[in-house]
């Protein structure tokens, strides 16, 4: 179980302080998928680089199976189990996908088979990847799957994904929700999806919606969803007079 | 006498454990430590300068030669020269490199000059590790100046991997290449330097035929307080292509100069050239990390990465 209790992120900018996240409560149970949504800028990815340790708040406490991690690092956190796929993955010169795979797995001998079978699970075919370098030659699409297959090989008991949509083209992106489908199926991860994605926000069992660096609402697909279709407009103000006018 | 050290040097600058069934000749202290020659290959003493002489018969395929060197005395200081003769329609490995094991406070070095005259048609991998070590509280300096001039004839390809593992206070490479018509050069040079080293690369590749082709893919990483100047130079004379790519990774208070030059005296010469100096990218460490390295683990793995 995941437990972030009262946590802060303020920078200081040259019109003064500004809170990024603003007193976070939230407690997360074991298994389940939960997906963070929101407007851009309103902390949703802060809040996941905290989890991880990327980012460490200025107040609050973090327990995760009861055991405080507040204070320890991206390494130690990732050896208890929490993984992060980022937005935009780096790139690494001389260094094959095979051996990112590899590293993600840890300790554990990683056969042939089985990176096959993870790079299968975001679309690719291992032939044609495995020995290629994860450099500037590949797509931002293709970084992207690559970067999730090694959360995948990485089997982490808390899986944390930011927006694993972006920069994936239609056909591989249906792949990918059917992996996040199947993930959540077997049970033995939480999963953690930054997402703004109808059909990934459809598979969740629950929806945050960070906005203005705070929990804005919290609740089932069906409760949450028509909260965000209405809220399309809302920010809009030129728009909502034009409805208005209707 | 091969010592133990001897061993560990060979092993590490040219994959070499036990005596092989190849042509080899392994040159220690100045000396010549074990020879053998192989039906096709034939690898003589130079009569009037310090060297060998190795010919490579027409059509000879699937065959290694092993040229070491290793340096075990302090103080000691060589200029060698080996001549290559590879003929016609070969494929053939040719696995050189240099180990020194500075067993004193004096200087030790290591200055070659390596010239291959290549025929037709033929394939040559040329591969050479440089790698210096001191024995324990010792501080003698470790010199390496390999030269490296090639004769590349119609159609043939030179495939050369040069990588300087560690431990050279200071190395000043040549290389050259003469391609002729339909041939092809790639060279990838690796280089590692560390405290005060000092490294200079100059490389001169020259596309003088028709659908010549040149690939130079140069990797480097400066940790300390080491300098490292990289001089890469394409130049077309025919119809051709010709693509260099230079990148370092600058750590500590290292200095990099890295001057890719490429000059085009033929119309139809296509030529390219890149250079990129940076430190090792924050986004790459935190990656690594969130796989659950350490940051010194991450480091390392992108530089093994990096120069592999």
């Amino acid at each position: 179980m995941l437990e972030l209790k009262n946590i802060s992120y303020r920078v200081s900018t040259p019109e003064g302080e500004l809170d990024i996240l603003n007193d976070i409560t939230l407690t997360i149970p074991d298994h389940k998928l939960v997906v963070f949504t929101g407007p851009n800028g309103g902390g949703k990815t802060t809040l996941a680089k905290v989890i991880m340790g990327l980012i460490r708040p200025t107040a609050g406490q973090i327990l995760y199976n009861g055991q405080d991690v507040t204070d320890l690092d991206i390494t130690a956190r990732a050896r208890l189990g929490i993984s992060y796929g980022f937005q935009q993955p780096p790139r690494f010169k001389g260094i094959t996908v095979h051996d990112l795979l590899l590293l993600a797995a840890g300790g554990e001998k990683l056969s042939k088979d089985r990176c096959c079978n993870y790079l299968t699970q975001v679309g690719l075919c291992a032939n044609d990847y495995l020995d290629r370098e994860v450099d500037a030659s590949l797509s931002g699409g293709e970084v992207k799957r690559i970067e999730i297959a090694t959360i995948l090989a990485r089997k982490g008991r808390l899986m944390i994904f930011d927006e694993p949509e972006a920069g994936i083209d239609l056909w591989s992106f249906a792949r990918l929700t059917e992996t996040f489908e199947q993930l959540h199926a077997t049970g033995n991860a939480t999963m953690i999806i930054i997402s703004h994605q109808e059909r990934i926000i459809r598979l969740a069992d629950e929806i945050i919606v960070v906005a203005g660096g705070q929990i804005a609402h919290r609740g089932t697909t069906e409760e949450i969803f028509p909260l965000i279709l209405a809220d399309t407009l809302g920010s809009c103000p030129v728009m909502n007079r034009k409805e208005a006018a209707q | 006498m091969i010592t133990d050290i001897d061993a560990k040097l060979l092993e590490k600058i040219a994959d070499l454990t036990g005596k092989p069934a190849a042509a080899l000749n392994i040159r220690k202290d100045s000396g010549c430590e074990a020879r053998q020659s192989t039906e096709h290959i034939e690898i003589t003493g130079k009569t009037d300068k310090p060297g060998i002489d190795i010919r490579i018969k027409d059509g000879t395929r699937g065959e290694k030669c092993y040229i070491p060197v290793i340096i075990s005395r302090t103080g000691l200081t060589e200029m060698v020269y080996n001549d290559f003769f590879v003929g016609d329609n070969c494929d053939v490995e040719i696995v050189a490199g240099c180990g020194i094991h500075n067993s004193g406070c004096d200087e030790s070095r290591h200055d070659g000059v390596h010239t291959f005259y290549i025929g037709k048609n033929s394939r040559v991998r040329y591969s050479e590790k440089h790698y210096g070590e001191n024995a324990p509280d010792q501080t003698g300096r470790n010199v390496m100046n390999p030269q490296t001039i090639v004769y590349l004839g119609e159609g043939s390809v030179m495939e050369m991997d040069t990588i300087q593992i560690r431990g050279i206070d200071s190395t000043k490479r040549f290389t050259k290449f003469v391609c002729e018509a339909g041939s092809e050069v790639v060279v990838t040079e690796r280089l590692l330097t560390h405290g005060r080293q000092i490294a200079e690369s100059d490389m001169e590749i020259q596309l003088n035929g028709d659908d010549a082709r040149g690939r130079v893919i140069s990797r480097s990483v400066a940790q300390d307080a080491s300098e490292q100047v990289f001089y890469p130079r394409m130049e077309g004379n025919a119809r051709c292509f010709g693509h260099v790519q230079c990148d370092s990774i600058i750590m500590g208070q290292a200095k990099v100069k890295s001057i890719p030059a490429i000059a085009a005296n033929c119309t139809e010469a296509q030529l390219i050239h890149e250079a990129a100096i940076g430190k090792i990218a924050g986004d790459q460490l935190l990656k690594l990390e969130t796989l659950g390295l350490s940051p010194e683990e991450a480091e390392e793995t992108i530089l093994k990465g990096f120069l592999r």
